[in-house]
């Protein structure tokens, strides 16, 4: 695959405070990239660098090569669909679609053709004449992104657009937007906070973190090889443990030595360790390789979350099975669901 | 519920003191001739007729043209004024606002009156001529005196209802012009101006109607032959003594507002339809 985009040492400041402290990244063509962070984390304001709603204070950005960090937004051939999708409350489904298109002063014939193909992609046929600010949340949010895609960008920039939608109709649109992303073949750039919607639609997610890429990687990488403790903690649930590895394939925590996967450590060095709550099994305290007792036990639909204390820590077990609180129980888990990664700031 | 509604009446009291009786009065007196009293009332509708003679029709136009012009003019300076306050910091935008509006705070007649020193034959503008030893200018009691005046009180109210109609506008969709394109010019054009346009409309209403009924500052800046259609209505009632006829005028006054007011509106609505204020009606 080709780099489209890319950013250089990308350092933003307001107002004296540091929000990107130089970002360095790769975009590929025709990927799904999702930024992912917690509010405040730098990924918007990265999002609208790319953009050029906002100047960076220092680095580069290249389009394709060319360096596009002085080039106004209206010149790039980038489009958004901003996150309160900004549709132009003066005007119908139609025109607020045809916007760019009429700038650029396209034929009539052509701007109906283009604006219905996309009102048949988005789902909207028969809508066009409806003012924008009499639709539904999910409709405005068709419209915003038929109202990008129009122009045919080679990227598409999306902030957080599904934020103001409820649960159901976010995951429909989660669906749909991997979809169009597929049917129109171009880089879509996600901006999220919810760390679900980066693992269900992404090829490949960059986890941001005061400002500073924490990983960068595909969704099951991510997931299941969390670079460090905010990753771990930040991507779905987990156990986080501190520890040394004695040498390697030999971890230990919890005054017991371990069987693991991980390697290339300096031996001794310490490191945290994350489980994940579904990869630990409830067995008999004998079999089990840390005895705890089950403080309490929720259902959470699919599985049981349970909370259980052992001699150092509580552990958070998700499993199918019920067993009731109180009960003595042992913790079992395989070598290759312990992940041992570099303690923060030193990799 | 019924409590505070209770607490209503004695605002309806008030209304119908302060403001329903005083109209039927100037409906009842404009439907009468002179001289009646409690007894004996004649009905005519000789007030209205001689309101059609072509002196106060006359009258009539050139209040009306004058306001009209004063509106312009108050579009035409007020727009930039309001378009650039509102793109300034938030801080300076308060700063700004806040200057605009003391004038406003300020009695209209103590304003009317500066103008007149700045104004007459000897006055500021005329005595720095001379020093250049140029011919003086007369201004005082003429249109462009009277026109001067009016625009001087209402631009403020001009600039505030634009400046309010600009500061609402959601920063995001200027963003949203410039990703699809649009250069200064064109967000200028296709969202900013078409966006602000209920703000103009209620600049024109609070312009027009005080400039089309004032008659203070004609009366200032214009002198005293100076006749517009407010001072005509203030001769009736207070040199004339011709009550009836009086609030005749200003009857058919009040429907040429009434009637100018429903166009501004209709207008605004057919503009914005759809748009803000219809989104409140159908959520």
């Amino acid at each position: 695959m080709r780099t489209l985009i890319k950013f250089e040492n990308i350092v933003k400041e307001f107002d004296g405070q540091l929000v990107l402290k130089g970002i360095n990244l790769e975009i590929n063509e025709n990927e799904f990239v999702t930024l992912l962070g917690p509010s405040g984390c730098g990924k918007t304001t990265l999002l609208r660098i790319l953009g050029g709603f906002v100047d960076q204070t220092e680095g580069k950005i290249f389009f394709e090569d060319i360096e596009i960090s002085n080039v106004p937004a209206y010149k790039r051939e980038i489009n958004t669909v901003f996150q309160k999708y900004a549709l132009f409350p003066h005007m119908n489904v139609f025109d607020n679609i045809a916007f760019g298109l009429h700038i650029k002063k396209q034929s009539k014939d052509i701007i109906q053709q283009k604006v219905n193909k996309m009102l048949r992609l988005v789902g909207l046929d028969g809508f066009e004449d409806k003012m924008v600010t009499l639709l539904s949340g999910g409709q405005q949010q068709r419209v915003a992104i038929a109202r990008a895609l129009v122009n045919e960008p080679m990227v598409l920039l999306l902030d957080e657009p599904l934020g103001a939608l409820d649960l159901k109709l976010r995951k429909e649109m989660q669906h749909e937007l991997k979809k169009i992303q597929k049917e129109v073949g171009i880089t879509f750039i996600y901006v999220t906070h919810d760390q679900e919607e980066a693992l269900t639609m992404s090829d490949k997610i960059v986890v941001i973190n005061n400002g500073e890429i924490q990983q960068i990687g595909t969704p099951i990488d991510i997931y299941n090889e969390p670079e460090n403790r905010f990753v771990a903690d930040f991507i779905g649930e987990s156990n986080i443990i501190e520890g040394f590895m004695i040498e390697d394939y030999q971890v230990m925590f919890d005054d017991k030595k371990f069987e693991c996967v991980d390697y290339g450590f300096d031996d001794k060095e310490s490191v945290d360790i994350v489980i994940r709550p579904e990869d630990i099994d409830i067995v008999t305290p004998e079999m089990g390789m840390l005895k705890g007792i089950i403080r309490s036990s929720i259902f959470k639909g699919v599985h049981y979350e349970m909370s259980v204390e052992t001699e150092y820590r509580d552990f958070i077990v998700h499993t199918t099975d019920y067993t009731e609180p109180g009960k003595e129980v042992g913790l079992h888990f395989f070598p290759e669901d312990i992940h041992v990664m570099y303690k923060m700031g030193t990799y | 519920m019924s409590t505070f509604r209770n607490l209503v009446k004695p605002y309806m009291l008030w209304m119908g003191i302060f403001i329903i009786i005083p109209m039927l009065l100037i409906v009842f007196y404009a439907f009468t001739t002179k001289g009646n009293d409690v007894i004996t009332v004649k009905f005519t509708m000789d007030n209205f007729l001689k309101f059609f003679d072509s002196v106060y029709i006359k009258v009539l136009l050139k209040s009306l043209n004058i306001a009209l012009i004063t509106t312009i003019v108050c579009i035409i300076l007020g727009y930039p004024v309001a378009y650039i306050i509102a793109n300034t910091k938030q801080k300076t935008q308060t700063l700004l606002m806040l200057l605009i509006t003391i004038p406003m705070w300020i009695n209209t007649l103590v304003k009317t009156y500066a103008w007149i020193s700045v104004l007459s034959d000897n006055g500021i503008v005329n005595s720095f001529l001379a020093k250049l030893g140029l011919a003086p200018i007369t201004m005082m009691y003429t249109d462009f005196a009277v026109t001067l005046g009016m625009v001087y009180n209402f631009l403020p109210f001009m600039i505030l209802e634009i400046y309010t109609a600009l500061a609402k506008l959601d920063r995001s969709l200027i963003d949203a012009g410039n990703d699809l394109g649009a250069n200064k010019l064109q967000i200028f054009q296709k969202i900013v101006f078409p966006l602000s346009l209920s703000g103009v409309i209620s600049g024109i209403t609070l312009v027009f109607l005080p400039s089309v009924s004032t008659f203070v500052i004609p009366k200032l800046l214009g002198g005293g032959q100076y006749m517009l259609i407010g001072n005509l209505i203030e001769n009736q009632f207070i040199t004339v003594g011709e009550w009836n006829f009086g609030s005749a005028i200003s009857l058919i006054m009040a429907c040429i507002i009434l009637i100018s007011m429903y166009f501004t509106r209709k207008f605004d609505q057919d503009k914005s339809e759809n748009g803000n204020k219809k989104e409140v009606k159908h959520a």
